[in-house]
């Protein structure tokens, strides 16, 4: 008779994921049920974020549906860095090296969660009004988080974050910081005061709340492109035009489109810095009334009228760059302008600006740079990465999304958050934001860049939660979203 | 020493955070002027960055019913709500979820917070095991033992007077081993670690021992750092007949009363196998849909 073999018991492993430090038994999850025991392997169970290339994809919640194993290739299928995980720092390659095949070519796209020190927003907020001085501080819960800077056309700027504030001032101040980047790259609404501005509500593709009240229009144009866009549409039915705009302040009959069409000098005059005939600068303060200025009545900005051209009942239309504000007047025997209602005759040229104006809306691109260590988890030659990105043979996307890349040393880019899956950031106390980063190439380009080759997985088995041997935490579960934007896996983009 | 993971904060789109860190999984919420749900949802998340690591520290000694006292805030928390219980077994970790939610609730509320001063209701959910606070009215508390099904279940109003702040679930099914066979056993109390303790311990009670029906493992096979050691925790609970379930919730039901007589909680639902039964003034019976 032969001894009963003692089964043996399964063995138990520690899992290093907390500070718990629990001790998982084979085929139980330890006490967050999120990291599991499977066969003495540790497997994260948290969802991987998958893009689909169709315009509408079922979002697949963590194991609703188990991988069925159907055969697919980069054309339908990218493994985001969304809850890929991070091998931070990166003295191993990156959790996720996978291959596929798009349109017949044999493509690599390396997969991590890169923790940023250096990265903030850039927020443009469509509106004319003036919501702060160049240069002045934004504030966020009372700590400075950024600061205005340059308006573009029609916009107002912020550049917020950048690790000074993340890392340079007090420990709240880089709290707040990251604790607001966060949430404007998840594209949740924050609350941002800016000294001697406004205070705003912002949230990455929505309105902007300025002051308390919701932006609903960006401008036409300046007030000297709004009298040429409109000149021909005025001409007989008024006979002087300005339009009030913090920027240019336009009128009509000195403007360059009034006298090609033939509009007679109305004797007007305007406080103000001339700039060329019937333009206008600095003709108030900038504030939150008409046109991006203070005005509240813009007869101010008005001085006597040249008794030698104009004349009693000579009609006046003011109206600002958004159509949001317009008065009629027509000057008195003393040549005093007297508002009067507003002919029918000239209503719908009033309407007609505003509705050429857009939605106004608020824009978030992230902005980093993934230097350092980072590199090295993609490939044994750091500079090699950097390299191949200049020169268009690696494209980088973050969570799906397409990058604008910075020339120059480095790999700077920016992105519209709103291109990426839902809450595709997330931070570390660095304080710092942990964001989602690929690098696809074409798989003889990153073998010659010196990738890590013997850790690449087929799409199918990174599908399936499968992963190189760099990797501790297998992935066991799949979250599947549309890809919002071009396809991020597209060979011939690449050179 | 570093760990994957550190604690991270998700804002939900409705306005609530979501913070979790290792086996830590707490939504908090706020309301009253936009200012003061700001900060206040910013005091929890700064409470919360440190509160693992230092629980941590302790575990040896809070996964034990006796030894020296602990010194983290929470883990004397966590000891004075369990304390209420003896000499019944019980290890300050039975109210390790409630004295958590129960710290972020403070961190969240600011001295004399009310109306005054901004806010009207505050939320730290930690799992479940809730920490909660309002100024005026009554917040009704939906008790749903079987969210597979998500059929109705009890429902409990809580006057901003009653003096509950705390609610907390236990039972087999849960995250947490149970000794028990109730499928949810839901308490209302002075603090969320108060309830959670009495929950785990009325969950407990709620047993058919020797039922061959009830499948028994010990707790360290199932977790090998369980404060449970080798005692058997439920894993599975075959057909009973309704005899059976009455008598495994009047076990249950007989020490939520003590408990209630004796001012330590104020109110108990219990629910086995689709019967259901409340102590206290705070709980209305519906019958079950699926009944």
């Amino acid at each position: 008779m032969t001894s009963t073999k003692r089964t043996q018991r399964p063995e138990k492993i520690r899992c290093d994921a907390c500070p718990v430090m629990c001790y998982i038994a084979d085929g139980r999850a330890g006490a967050c049920d999120r990291y599991a025991n499977q066969g003495g392997a540790l497997v994260r169970l948290d969802p991987l974020t998958i893009l689909e290339n169709k315009p509408q994809a079922d979002l697949v919640p963590f194991l609703d549906r188990e991988w069925e194993g159907e055969l697919l290739t980069g054309d339908d299928m990218f493994v985001t860095a969304v809850g890929s995980g991070t091998t931070y720092p990166d003295y191993k390659p990156a959790p996720f090296i996978v291959a596929s095949t798009v349109q017949g070519a044999d493509m690599i796209t390396v997969v991590t969660e890169g923790i940023f020190s250096y990265c903030g927003a850039k927020v443009k907020i469509d509106t004319d009004r003036h919501v702060g001085d160049e240069c002045a501080a934004v504030r966020a819960e009372g700590e400075v988080i950024g600061h205005v800077t340059i308006s573009e056309y029609g916009s107002q700027m912020l550049s917020l974050g950048g690790v000074h504030h993340l890392t340079g001032g007090s420990k709240k101040e880089g709290r707040v910081t990251c604790a607001t980047l966060l949430a404007l790259c998840n594209g949740e609404e924050v609350t941002l005061d800016i000294d001697g501005g406004a205070e705003m509500q912002i949230s990455a593709g929505a309105a902007p709340v300025i002051n308390g009240q919701r932006e609903e229009r960006m401008r036409v144009g300046c007030g000297s492109a709004t009298v040429g866009m409109f000149a021909a549409q005025w001409k007989g039915l008024v006979d002087e035009v300005v339009v009030v705009d913090d920027h240019i302040t336009g009128v009509m009959s000195e403007h360059q489109a009034g006298k090609v069409i033939g509009w007679e000098p109305s004797g007007i005059r305007i406080k103000g810095r001339r700039s060329t005939p019937g333009r206008y600068f600095q003709v108030a303060q900038p504030g939150t009334g008409w046109g991006g200025t203070d005005l509240t009545d813009p007869l101010t900005i008005l001085d006597t009228w040249k008794p030698a051209q104009a004349r009693p009942g000579l009609s006046l239309l003011m109206v600002s760059t958004t159509g949001e504000h317009a008065a009629y007047y027509e000057l008195d025997q003393d040549l005093t302008p007297v508002q009067k209602d507003m002919p029918a005759r000239l209503l719908p040229s009033v309407q007609r600006i505003e509705e050429n104006c857009e939605p106004a809306l608020a824009s978030v691109l992230f902005m980093a740079g993934a230097g350092g260590s980072l590199r090295s988890g993609v490939t044994e030659n750091p500079v090699g990465l950097t390299r191949s990105v200049q020169s268009a043979l690696t494209r980088v996307t973050v969570g799906g999304a397409p990058v604008m890349m910075w020339p120059g040393g480095g790999i700077t880019f920016m992105a519209d958050v709103t291109q990426m899956p839902k809450n595709a950031f997330g931070y570390v106390p660095t304080p710092a934001l942990v964001a989602p980063i690929e690098f696809t190439m074409r798989a003889a380009d990153y073998a010659a860049l010196g990738g890590h080759m013997d850790h690449v997985v087929p799409l199918s088995e990174a599908l399936k939660g499968m992963t190189g041997p760099q990797n501790d935490h297998r992935l066991a579960g799949r979250r599947s979203e549309a890809s919002k934007t071009l396809w991020p896996l597209q060979p011939k983009a690449l050179k | 020493m570093s760990w994957a993971e550190s604690p991270r904060t998700h804002a939900l789109p409705d306005g609530r955070l979501r913070l979790t860190h290792g086996p830590i999984d707490l939504v908090i919420a706020a309301a009253g002027s936009t200012k003061a749900v700001a900060s206040a949802l910013s005091r929890g998340r700064a409470a919360f960055q440190t509160i693992l690591h230092d629980l941590a520290g302790e575990l040896p000694r809070l996964r034990s019913a006796q030894g020296a006292d602990p010194k983290g805030e929470i883990a004397q928390n966590m000891l004075a709500a369990t304390a209420h219980f003896k000499p019944q077994f019980i290890t300050p970790m039975a109210s390790v979820a409630g004295a958590v939610a129960d710290h972020i609730l403070r961190a969240m509320l600011t001295p004399n917070h009310g109306p005054n001063h901004g806010l009207s209701r505050v939320i730290a959910n930690n799992g479940g095991d809730i920490a909660c606070w309002q100024s005026t009215g009554e917040m009704i508390l939906a008790i749903c033992e079987d969210p597979a099904r998500r059929s109705a279940g009890a429902r409990a109003t809580i006057p901003a007077a009653s003096g509950i702040h705390g609610i907390a679930t236990s039972g087999w099914r849960g995250r947490s081993h149970s000794m028990g066979i109730a499928d949810a056993v839901t308490v209302l109390a002075p603090c969320a670690a108060t309830a959670d303790a009495a929950a785990t311990l009325i969950a407990n009670a709620v047993d058919l021992p020797g039922n061959p029906a009830i499948t028994r493992v010990p707790a360290h096979v199932l977790s090998p750092d369980s404060d449970l050691g080798p005692r058997l925790v439920t894993t599975d609970v075959g057909p009973l007949t309704d005899p059976e379930s009455e008598t495994a919730l009047a076990a249950g039901h007989a020490l939520a009363q003590d408990y209630i007589t004796r001012g330590l909680v104020h109110a108990v639902c219990l629910a086995v196998n689709g019967h259901r039964i409340a102590a206290g003034s705070a709980i209305q019976l519906k019958e079950p849909a699926h009944a």
